[in-house]
């Protein structure tokens, strides 16, 4: 079941592109229902879906690969990667739909996009640090490609930076993957067998190299601060919906790797830098918040709360090491938040940089003193945007405050310092506030003027996306539900 | 001990075959030599056929006990027979109908034995024998163009081999001095209670001698010549080929070296040094076959790896078999996008070349990525594994440099890549459509063909390496 969520869109692209004569029509529209099926099944995945035993995994497979490594294709989910699972479904329709007036090579895009999202559902579904590894990297490799062939601006570079800074952090990534296989008896690179093993508990010192290019991959990938410089230009180059995979998608494979590898593996080492991971977080959130305030392009805007919301989720990761106490509790709440973050995240900016991409396609431009008075020529375009705006900000009623509410709640718990990271929320409101005020208020003017509200693709998708994120912001039960056991057994593991 | 020369059948038909070709090409027409290439297409398949055959029996010792044929020499003669096919294939665009076509397969044959009589040669005679025989034709093959380049760059070779070739001598002289025997059986033992001195000038002489035919530091400096000065399909040969038999004798040499003697240490750095130095040097060129050249000093760098912890880690030998059969189709596949397009020397004349030829341009993305060791190549699999190995034998060092210099090539090769999918012409022309090269619009048919196989054979080896790994290991 899993490995056709994983390998459909992939048949699909391979179909696609073995078609040269295929209209546009149709590509478009075999991508949107390529996407929906694929959802579907992941829907089902869920409602078939019971809790495994700690440790476990739901829907496994196993098929050797690479017997010589002790290296197999091995696939499950539990309650940490099956909400990323459908997210990743539910961002990639949203990206189908929004294509659907798109012009340039549209059969191509699709196939690379069903390709992409193949590459992302793999990663999240993979129980091998190889298998891990290989989805890791074709999601960048995918990822330059849809920079560099429909990017704008200086999108040739931008691409080149993203691809050499990311693939710099899956390689350190990789070394700590060889340094778990080596310590491991026997020999393995089976996540869950790692995970029962904790190979180097007992080497502080090799613990902690393997933990810091663990930690230095996921961290590019993230990204957090001093890592993040990639980010805003490959999201400013990127178009609309590449930089709605990147920010909805491929940046939580960072932090996915925290919880599924980085945490379970090396408990020790883990607890040992629980405290440089939480300051690294509560920097990320605080100085992402402050530059995108600075920033007067909207694209970079979005890109540096990026940063902030990641923030988060490290924080949350990092203070669930903190082993100490009664706290077990308050830590696990924690990382419910930080999984919950992932999938509001991922909505929210999803939607966030569809919106902006509208604005590129009508005034070609994402400069926020370009604009003024948009509300009164596109009035379904500042509604949705104000409603992406309160929900990233995370006004109560949306996910993200459900998500930020647990995380600040248990981290502050665990750690008090940790308070000084509310303080970005209060930021961020005030920047989204400023730029609604900038671009949607006072007289029509600049670039606004002639400004046509947004059409059904665009309503549908964005539409799509805001209205989980409100679901989820007021039903957030059957989502936690799947999220809170897994996120107890990951502190039991991490405790040990 | 016996001759069993049965044992060396895929050698001798190589030698024969390379004599059958050299007469008929010498009495066919110029336009009937197709003949000599079916011929020596023919001899390459018999002989990859043998070897397969030979593959699954146990390890047996021809010639006296100075030739092994085990599961390493099977993988090394196929992977170099099927190559060599590959090369001929690219030959069939390039060199048909020209003088000196016979020749040159002729001494594709005669090289491709010495180079299958060094991966087996477990004597330090046999060994001097492979590299003259592997040696010789090659430097006519780099001359056989006669163009400017390709004469300096075969006068290169051949200074640099002779020379390299002597120290070889010397340093097997040194150790049959040392020990009074020439055979790795005896050798191991006796090395161990010689100066140690001694011995390290011996070894690192006859190393010397192999890192020439390899193409590693030091005796690198004629392979970016070579590869940007000969026809294209001979630099597809010279990068690839020469280097599978001279990384496998590296192999068994470096497992015979004492414990006295810091071996690991010295290939370790060796192979470092290749890959730091190939990478930094292809960083700026703009000619692709010459980026390739130095692109393949690195990958020696990467093929010493396993070397360096021979005998130290069971997953040595077969991540060095693995990773070989891994670079020869690699490289082979990149090879043959520069040969699809003779004309384009330049890695900008590749602007637009993916939308023309969609196939051909995800060839090149598969083949340059590929080199670099993305997922799901073959490559990939093959730095996993040696880097494992190099770990295991508790030399993490080698696998972070190994990691950092893979960083550092990924740059090169999307110089190449940017071009090859790029929007219009540097001039800012738009117009994606207008602006193709003529050149680029057709494609050297054979050539094309052997990239996308063995593109595709690079990503579906990498998927099946399962299979791969059960046969070599």
């Amino acid at each position: 079941m899993l490995s056709l969520i994983v390998f459909f869109p992939l048949a699909a692209a391979l179909v696609l592109l073995s078609l040269p004569r295929l209209s546009d029509t149709a590509s478009r529209w075999a991508w949107v229902a390529v996407a929906a099926v694929d959802l579907a099944l992941v829907v089902t995945v869920w409602v078939r879906y019971e809790t495994p035993a700690p440790g476990r995994l739901a829907f496994e497979q196993q098929v050797e690969w690479i017997p010589g490594v002790n290296s197999s294709y091995h696939v499950g989910v539990d309650g940490l990667s099956l909400p990323l699972i459908a997210m990743t479904a539910v961002i990639f329709l949203a990206c189908a739909v929004y294509a659907l007036r798109e012009t340039d090579r549209p059969r191509l895009q699709a196939a690379l996009f069903l390709f992409l999202q193949s590459v992302s559902m793999g990663l999240f579904v993979s129980a091998d640090l190889i298998v891990f590894f290989v989805f890791f990297d074709l999601s960048i490799v995918a990822m330059y490609f849809v920079i560099a062939g429909w990017g704008h601006g200086d999108a040739a570079r931008s691409a080149l930076k993203f691809f050499l800074y990311t693939f710099l952090g899956s390689l350190a990534l990789l070394v700590g993957f060889i340094g778990l296989y080596i310590a491991a008896d026997p020999h393995t690179f089976d996540m869950v067998a790692l995970s029962e093993q904790t190979p180097l508990a007992g080497s502080p010192l090799a613990g902690g190299l393997v933990l810091a290019a663990i930690l230095l991959g996921l961290a590019v990938k993230t990204p957090t601060v001093p890592f993040h410089t990639w980010l805003p230009p490959a999201h400013t180059d990127a178009p609309a919906i590449g930089s709605a995979v990147l920010a909805g998608v491929l940046l939580k494979m960072g932090t996915y790797g925290f919880v599924r590898i980085a945490m379970p593996m090396l408990p020790d080492a883990w607890r040992a830098w629980a405290w440089v991971i939480l300051a690294v977080g509560v920097v990320s959130v605080v100085y992402g918040a402050l530059v995108a305030l600075a920033q007067t392009d909207l694209k970079r805007m979005i890109a540096y709360t990026s940063v902030n919301h990641m923030g988060y989720i490290v924080v949350a990761v990092g203070a669930a090491g903190l082993v100490a106490g009664d706290t077990g509790e308050a830590r696990s709440i924690a990382v419910t938040g930080a999984v919950t973050q992932m999938v509001s995240h991922g909505l929210i900016t999803g939607a966030l940089f569809l919106l902006a991409g509208v604005l590129r396609d009508r005034a070609g431009s994402y400069d926020l003193g370009a604009y003024g008075g948009l509300a009164a020529p596109a009035p379904r375009f500042a509604a949705l945007f104000a409603v992406g705006a309160f929900a990233s900000l995370g006004l109560p009623g949306f996910s993200g405050f459900i998500a930020e509410f647990q995380i600040l709640t248990g981290s502050i718990a665990a750690a008090p310092v940790t308070a000084i990271a509310v303080l970005g929320i209060l930021i961020t409101a005030a920047l989204f506030l400023l730029a609604l005020q900038r671009i949607f208020t006072g007289q029509t003017r600049g670039r606004s003027t002639g400004f046509s509200d947004v059409r059904p693709p665009e309503l549908w998708s964005v539409g799509m996306l805001l209205l989980l994120s409100v679901l989820i912001g007021v039903f957030p039960r059957p989502l936690l539900d799947v999220v809170e056991p897994a996120s107890h057994a990951l502190i039991d593991l991490v405790g040990r | 001990m016996a001759m069993r020369p049965l044992l060396l059948m895929p050698e001798i038909l190589l030698f024969l075959g390379g004599l059958v070709v050299l007469l008929s090409g010498s009495f066919l027409a110029r336009d009937r030599q197709w003949v000599a290439r079916v011929l020596a297409a023919a001899v390459l398949v018999a002989s990859a056929v043998a070897a397969a055959l030979n593959l699954s029996g146990p390890a047996e010792m021809a010639i006296e006990g100075t030739f092994t044929v085990d599961v390493t020499t099977g993988v090394a003669r196929i992977v170099a027979d099927l190559g060599v096919l590959v090369v001929l294939a690219l030959a069939s665009d390039e060199i048909a109908g020209s003088p000196r076509e016979g020749e040159t397969y002729a001494l594709m044959l005669f090289s491709t034995a010495g180079t299958l009589i060094l991966a087996g040669a477990d004597d330090l005679l046999v060994l001097v024998v492979g590299f003259l025989l592997a040696s010789i034709p090659l430097y006519g093959l780099i001359g056989i163009a006669r163009t400017p380049a390709g004469a300096e760059s075969a006068m290169k070779t051949y200074l640099l081999g002779s020379l390299l070739g002597i120290l070889m001598l010397l340093g097997v002289t040194v150790l049959y001095g040392v020990t009074a025997t020439t055979s790795y059986a005896v050798l191991g033992d006796r090395l161990a209670d010689a100066p140690a001195g001694a011995v390290a000038a011996g070894g690192v002489g006859v190393l010397a001698g192999l890192m020439f035919k390899a193409g590693g530091v030091p005796g690198h400096f004629w392979v970016p010549d070579a590869a940007q000065g000969a026809g294209g399909a001979v630099a597809a040969f010279l990068t690839t080929i020469p280097k599978v038999g001279a990384v496998i004798a590296a192999y068994r040499l470096v497992d015979v070296l004492p414990d006295t003697l810091a071996g690991p240490l010295l290939v370790g750095l060796l192979a470092v040094a290749s890959m730091t130095l190939g990478n930094l040097a292809a960083y700026w060129q703009t000619d692709p076959r010459r980026l390739l050249g130095w692109s393949t000093v690195s990958q020696v760098g990467y093929l010493l790896v396993p070397v360096a912890v021979a005998g130290r880690s069971d997953l040595a030998l077969p991540s060095l078999l693995l990773y070989l059969a891994a670079y020869t189709v690699t490289n082979l596949s990149a090879f043959a996008l520069t040969t699809a397009f003779p004309d384009s020397r330049n890695l900008e004349s590749y602007r637009g070349m993916g939308r023309a030829n969609p196939w051909l341009g995800a060839s090149l993305v598969v083949a340059l990525l590929g080199l670099v060791g993305t997922p799901p190549t073959i490559v990939f699999v093959g730095k996993l594994t040696t880097t494992a190995a190099a770990w295991d034998a508790g030399h993490a060092w080698l696998a972070v440099a190994v990691f950092v210099n893979t960083v550092a090539s990924l740059f090169y090769y999307l110089r190449w890549i940017a071009p090859v999918y790029g929007h219009g012409h540097r001039d800012g022309s738009e117009d994606a459509e207008a602006s193709h090269d003529p050149a680029l619009t057709t494609a050297r048919i054979f050539s094309a063909s052997a990239a996308v196989v063995t593109a595709a054979l690079s990503v579906g080896l990498g998927l099946g390496a399962g299979l791969l790994w059960r046969v070599i290991a």
